[in-house]
């Protein structure tokens, strides 16, 4: 500590209006400081985040040809919502969105129930169910896709359904098998997180709460639609919205393990058909439009869900 | 010692700071430049990757010697990964606006990268004092990169399509590897014979994603004396007696014979990696194929030999020609431009030197004597200068290629807007490749529907 700053403790001026106003500028200081803090943060959020959004919304709104960028009204969504493959791509990521809330959202918390019943190897199970999300996506739909889904006899599901006397499937190159294999591999791969979100959420639940349940004589099923349930929703609540999110905006399953659109636009999802437009039709604009539509379908989404949850709770 | 209120200070100036270095680093413009005293530097893309030991040693040998001979000239060579393979990352690039001063592009991608409006138009350079060699490149490796009279880049590498074989597994089925499949009836046939060997083998195979079920369709389109768009470019002329022939076949082989195996939607590296492990018996595809299997996907030069692409009913009645080339970025200097000229024609455009420097290419094992690139006019004096050195020092079996050398078909350059095209083209291969129900006329309207948009939307 300084000598200056020394001084400042021990000759504190007695003037309360002098003291406020001392008080006021230390606070403005301090908000300063933190304003500077945040700047990178704001600076981040404001080049990588709000101004690509900013600038796709207006090029939706646009047409660049030869150089020269023009403004062409609603024509790139009239465009994009007559291309054959968009209601198909709304339609499969709503098809994905649906299968996984009832694989990957209600699966998961199931597991957190059970693995919170253990008293021994909880640790153990955890790092189990968590070293598929350590694998890099990309790697886990790769094993996916020449290992399990390989649709000759050789592959692992095929072997195991041949094994169990049930018919083999054609996997990603059945159009009607495309998408709930795309959940399968999504749930293996993401679960493991959302079960550790789910573990401590249950594990914030205090024990008497479960206790005085029992006295009452509430069994298993009871317990955890009495107790269980209330005391995560929030946890629950907040998960079902990402989770509708991340899902809707589903890519990297279609682009590896259907190497794109699939059989008959089978895995085409809406965020491919954006990849599709923009970097292989040579139409950013169509792409920007599409994006446009696809934030405000989120956007609206999520709006709805939070008014709704706030109205409940 | 600082107090705290000053240590936040100072630590949120250097925070600013720091973004504001990072941020103005980021936005540093690269330093080609012309100079005053006449000196001209200029930066190109592709240069090989680090993984590429031999090409990139060359690359690097030929830029040293480049700049000797022209010391007013430095050649900043840039390598951009994937983006030679991969038309996303070129994409991107584009659209980022962070091309280099010559840049490399696909022969299928003049319209984007005039659209982005990143073009020069290099015309007045293109002299012989530039290129030596001009007068003897073929016409239809320049038309891909000239748009209304224009020349927009330069042809650097090209090909054209044929029907690539496994010699071993021909001698296994009791096929002659001398006299391969002349039309799609055989190469059915010799299929089946292939695919009777078992062991997850596949009598022929074939693409149906990543744009390349497109592509390959349309090779066999030609093949068929079809056309993927009208003369005028503006419509789809796909959905017709040739596009359904296209079909027939590999829907034939597919499920009438089970002769292509059962894992489909393949792309490149999807096919070759099954080429390399001698899972594969026929597919179309170009000369360079080869060179693929042996390099990245293990397999090796003595198992392939290559005869003309088939037709109908006799031979083909075209081939699909693409290829690649260097355009030029806006806004260049003149002496810029022409530097970037002499850059190319040393090392992409000149017998025995660069690309074409056979004696250094063959110990290396890098394949010299495959009948591709087909950049010098048949006849022009490049073109008998670079056969005559090729040939002298081949390294792969000449014969084997012989029958695709010998026997040219009409070759048929890639329709303007090709990337999308054969995108939406993707979706009838697909469905032909595992939907045994999959309705020919179906799948062909469908397509030709979603192309007539596209293309309505490229103009």
């Amino acid at each position: 500590m300084t000598s200056a700053t020394m001084h400042h403790e021990t000759t504190l001026p007695a003037d309360p209006a002098v003291l406020r106003r001392r008080s006021r500028s230390g606070k403005t200081r301090n908000n300063l400081t933190g304003y500077a803090f945040l700047i990178g943060a704001i600076i981040c959020f404001a080049l990588f985040s709000w101004w690509p959004m900013i600038r796709g919304i207006i090029m939706s709104f646009q047409r660049t040809r030869r150089g020269v960028t023009t403004w062409v009204g609603w024509d790139n969504y009239v465009r994009i919502v007559q291309d054959p493959s968009f209601w198909t791509a709304w339609k499969n990521t709503a098809y994905f969105t649906a299968l996984a809330l009832i694989l990957g959202y209600a699966v998961p918390f199931v597991v957190a129930i059970i693995f919170n019943e253990f008293r021994h190897a909880q640790g153990y199970l955890r790092v189990l169910v968590y070293l598929p999300v350590m694998l890099p996506p990309a790697s886990a739909l790769f094993l996916f896709k020449y290992y399990a889904y390989d649709p000759s006899d050789a592959g692992l599901f095929n072997a195991i359904l041949r094994f169990l006397h049930l018919p083999t499937s054609q996997w990603m190159q059945d159009p009607k098998m495309a998408v709930p294999a795309m959940v399968l591999a999504s749930t293996w791969m993401n679960m493991g997180g959302a079960i550790l979100i789910y573990l401590a959420a249950l594990q914030n639940i205090p024990g008497d709460l479960y206790e005085a349940a029992e006295l009452d004589g509430a069994g298993l099923f009871k317990r955890i639609r009495h107790v269980t349930i209330p005391q995560t929703k929030l946890i629950l609540s907040l998960m079902a919205m990402l989770q509708v999110v991340a899902t809707m905006q589903l890519f990297i399953e279609p682009l590896i393990l259907a190497n794109g659109a699939g059989s008959q636009d089978s895995a085409t999802s809406v965020a491919y058909l954006i990849y599709q437009h923009g970097f292989f039709q040579n139409d950013l604009n169509g792409a920007a439009a599409l994006g446009v539509i696809m934030l405000l379908v989120l956007g609206g989404f999520s709006f709805a869900y939070v008014r709704l949850s706030a109205k409940q709770d | 010692m600082l107090s705290v209120p000053r240590y936040r200070k100072v630590a949120s100036i250097a925070l600013v700071a720091g973004v504001g270095l990072a941020l103005a680093a980021c936005s540093t413009k690269g330093d080609s430049s012309t100079g005053a005293d006449g000196k001209v530097t200029i930066t190109v893309d592709c240069q090989p990757v680090g993984a590429q030991k031999d090409l990139l040693r060359d690359w690097n040998a030929d830029v040293d010697a480049f700049q000797k001979l022209h010391p007013n000239i430095t050649i900043k060579s840039v390598s951009v990964g994937a983006q030679c393979d991969n038309p996303p990352d070129f994409t991107a690039r584009l659209a980022g606006g962070t091309v280099t001063d010559v840049f490399y592009g696909y022969m299928t991608d003049l319209q984007q990268v005039l659209d982005s409006g990143q073009a020069q138009d290099i015309t007045q350079y293109v002299t012989k004092d530039t290129i030596p060699t001009w007068d003897s490149i073929s016409d239809g490796a320049k038309g891909a990169f000239t748009d209304g009279g224009k020349i927009y880049g330069i042809p650097t590498k090209n090909y054209s399509m044929g029907l690539l074989y496994n010699k071993n597994l021909f001698q296994q089925a009791g096929l002659d590897v001398k006299n391969p499949p002349k039309t799609w009836a055989e190469v059915r046939d010799a299929a089946k014979k292939i695919a009777a060997l078992g062991n997850g083998i596949a009598g022929y195979s074939d693409y149906s994603a990543g744009n390349t079920g497109g592509w390959h369709f349309t090779a066999e389109l030609f093949s068929q004396g079809g056309n993927p768009v009208t003369d005028d470019g503006k419509k789809a002329n796909f959905n017709n007696a040739q596009g359904k022939q296209v079909l027939q076949n590999l829907k034939d082989m597919r499920y009438t014979d089970n002769s292509m195996g059962s894992k489909q939607l393949l792309q490149w590296p999807d096919l070759l990696t099954n080429a390399g492990a001698g899972k594969v018996g026929m597919f179309v595809g170009a000369p360079d194929a080869t060179t693929a299997i042996v390099t990245q996907f293990q397999g090796k030069y003595q198992d392939w030999a290559m005869a003309p692409l088939p037709g109908q009913d006799g031979a083909a009645k075209g081939t699909l020609g693409g290829g690649e080339g260097y355009f030029f970025k806006k806004g260049l200097s003149a002496d810029q431009v022409k530097a970037g000229l002499m850059w190319l024609a040393y090392e992409k455009l000149t017998p025995g030197k660069g690309q074409f420097d056979y004696v250094r290419s063959k110990p290396e094992n890098n394949p010299v004597g495959l009948p591709q690139p087909q950049l010098f006019t048949p006849g022009s004096d490049a073109f008998k200068q670079d056969n005559d050195l090729k040939m002298a020092n081949a390294n792969v079996t000449v014969e084997d290629f012989a029958l695709f050398a010998n026997n040219p078909v009409p070759i048929k350059f890639e329709p303007a807007n090709a990337q999308a095209i054969y995108a939406i083209l993707d979706g009838a291969m697909s469905a032909i490749l595992t939907d045994p129900n999959a309705n020919i006329d179906d799948q062909l309207k469908k397509a030709s529907d979603k192309v007539d948009q596209a293309l309505a939307a490229a103009k």
